[in-house]
């Protein structure tokens, strides 16, 4: 039974990363149609800048603090410099866009840091978390911190104008363009918002997986699972469809046999398949119906 | 009914409509090219002649990628899973059951066809963008699944397999490197004939008619789900030929040469190909193995930046690749001797 209790506190402490990432996915999808493939290589290099802050002599939170602005503004960056002119192009053009932007940040990356594998340090420490043998202080801070952002989001989208005006132009970017919003620019922030919540979350992962070119390569697979799972239009269903891989991930590891650390990634993939196949719409979205 | 209820999507299609008749090459090009390729490794050295047998292998996975996108309209990020399929395919047969390497191609082929196939079932129920995720987490999954505990005693784990360098058969008088180079120019030449056969025919008509707009082809009595699994299943089984070739001519398999990372490449190499345009497919193969090479001589690790920038460009510049680049060649030298 403790074990149990065990895997499941800890699958909803990497759950937490993987709802990061598949709401960073999301906000892109919802506002583009288009799935960022290199989602996760931005998280990795928003890792290394608050990693090279801290090398500098910054405390932690102010590093995360500097590290989520600058992503915040290389999100906005990228999307107006090479991914608003193809806002119009076919489907491939934006494919091949992601995958030029992955090569580019990945290589940038090993480029400028190396390819070998550095310590991440966490705030929280790994002691048992209140005396408790079940879950570390780092996951509990996992966990904490995500639900605090994920509070603070959804205050942002139910309570601001601009939250309202960044609803709007996803759902319905004409009826929003004519009473007043600018919707290419709510687009704009949507990428510079989700850029900062990968921002959070390859920092909390980096510590676990450590910090290195390739390390949000299986969290970016497992975030798209998540977002799959809960559905690519529902913002809330990607959120809880990350907890829900990370508790699957952990229990499958433990409880089937021969399903280790090996089969991680071959785990995701058939989970991506089988709601592809069965629910294409996910657990929270909604069926999209085509006007022909 | 509320707007938001039903979403008019009235979308463009997803890939560029290509004219069957701009897909290929007139034969006197074809012929004179053809030519080059029998005379060139006389003259160059054994390396050279490796690394052109390198651009067949590559051109053969670009061109299968390229009639699964530019003829059928569907996306693959996940092809590297494929070739690794067919790679250790003929890897396998050759070093446990000692079978002849000729033998393996073929067998290599059907075991990718009938592992796309079986993979597209599923995913002809997805489109474009779904089909592109799905396929990216088999190319981001299959490294691991190489790696299997219980498959090591055949494909050899992590370490991968060594496989024996073929000599030319009958005595011939030329080295293993120039042998295999013909062997797979042989190959190559085989299957870009089959495939502009296979798009000029009525699957092929049916693949392109699917590309352009799937609700008029269902209309027309295509059957919409069996061709795209089929086009998914041919693409699949092609890449798995240029794997089985590409164990036979480096002699190696290893879980970790099939990462994502060949799936880009091969993507990339449709791309500055030129979707659609199957000769641009070597085209964009030679792109993929020299470009790297310059790029890690400027700087170690440089040749993903290299590719991504340069991947931008092509979509930027000249969004349909060397068949863009080559026809505005032939309307410049058209132009130059209408002159003179």
């Amino acid at each position: 039974m403790e074990l149990l209790t065990n895997q499941v506190l800890a699958g909803i402490a990497t759950g937490a990363i993987y709802a990061c990432m598949a709401l960073a996915v999301v906000m892109i999808y919802q506002a583009i149609d288009h799935l960022n493939f290199a989602q996760g290589e931005m998280a990795m290099f928003s890792t290394f800048i608050s990693w090279q802050l801290m090398q500098w002599g910054i405390p932690y939170w102010w590093a995360f603090l500097a590290t989520l602005i600058i992503s915040f503004a290389g999100g906005i960056m990228i999307e107006r410099l090479l991914f608003k002119p193809l806002s119009k192009a076919p489907v491939l053009t934006n494919v091949a866009g992601f995958i030029a932007l992955f090569a580019i940040v990945n290589s940038i990356a090993g480029l400028i840091w190396d390819f070998t594998i550095k310590q991440y340090p966490t705030p929280f420490g790994s002691s048992p978390f209140l005396g408790s043998q079940l879950i570390s202080t780092h996951q509990a801070g996992m966990i904490g911190v995500t639900l605090l952002m994920l509070v603070g989001l959804y205050l942002f989208f139910q309570f601001t104008r601009i939250g309202l005006a960044m609803r709007a132009a996803a759902a319905l970017p004409e009826s929003a363009r004519l009473v007043g919003v600018n919707t290419s620019w709510m687009i704009a922030l949507g990428w510079g918002m989700a850029s900062a919540i990968g921002a959070v979350a390859g920092i909390l992962i980096a510590p676990v997986v450590f910090l290195e070119p390739n390390m949000m390569g299986g969290v970016l697979v497992y975030g798209f699972a998540a977002a799959v799972l809960g559905g690519l239009s529902s913002p809330l269903g990607a959120v809880i469809g990350g907890f829900l891989v990370g508790v699957f991930e952990n229990l499958a590891g433990t409880y089937i046999p021969g399903v280790g650390n090996e089969l991680k990634l071959p785990i995701a993939l058939a989970l991506i398949i089988t709601v592809l196949v069965f629910k294409p719409a996910g657990l929270f979205g909604r069926a999209i119906v085509k006007r022909v | 009914m509320s707007a938001a209820a039903e979403d008019a999507v009235t979308e463009a299609p997803a890939v560029e409509a290509v004219p069957k008749r701009a897909m290929t090459l007139s034969t006197g090009t074809s012929l004179v090219i053809l030519a080059a390729l029998l005379v060139t490794p006389m003259f160059v050295k054994n390396f050279v002649v490796f690394q052109m047998t390198m651009v067949m292998i590559y051109g053969i996975a670009v061109l299968a990628l390229n009639i699964l996108t530019g003829g059928s309209g569907q996306f693959s990020l996940g092809q590297s899973a494929f070739y690794a399929l067919g790679a250790y395919t003929s890897a396998v047969l050759m070093e446990v059951a000692n079978m002849n390497y000729a033998l393996t191609l073929p067998i290599a082929g059907l075991v990718a066809f009938g592992a796309g196939y079986l993979f597209g079932k599923p995913a002809l129920r997805l489109s474009g963008i779904y089909l592109a995720l799905a396929t990216f987490a088999l190319a981001v999954a299959m490294p691991q699944l190489l790696k299997l505990h219980f498959l090591e005693h055949w494909t050899g784990g992590v370490q991968g397999l060594t496989v024996m360098k073929p000599d030319a058969p009958f005595g011939l008088p030329i080295g293993q490197d120039k042998w295999l180079y013909y062997f797979t120019l042989a190959i190559s030449l085989a299957i870009y004939i089959g495939s502009i056969n296979l798009l000029r025919s009525r699957s092929g008509r049916a693949f392109m008619s699917i590309r352009d707009n799937e609700i008029a082809a269902s209309a027309m009595g295509v059957d919409v789900a069996q061709y795209k699994t089929l086009a998914f299943g041919v693409s699949a089984g092609i890449t798995g030929i240029a794997g089985g070739l590409s164990a036979i001519v480096v002699a190696f398999v290893a879980p970790d040469s099939y990462t994502i990372n060949l799936a880009i490449a091969l993507f990339l190499g449709m791309v500055v190909g030129g979707v659609g345009w199957l000769p641009g497919s070597f085209v964009g193969a030679a792109f993929i193995i020299f470009v790297p090479n310059i790029a890690e001589s400027i700087s170690k690790g440089l040749s993903g930046a290299v590719f991504g920038v340069l991947l931008f460009l092509v979509i930027f510049l000249v969004p349909h690749g060397a068949r863009q680049v080559a026809m505005v060649a032939q309307h410049l030298l058209g132009k130059l001797t209408k002159k003179n």
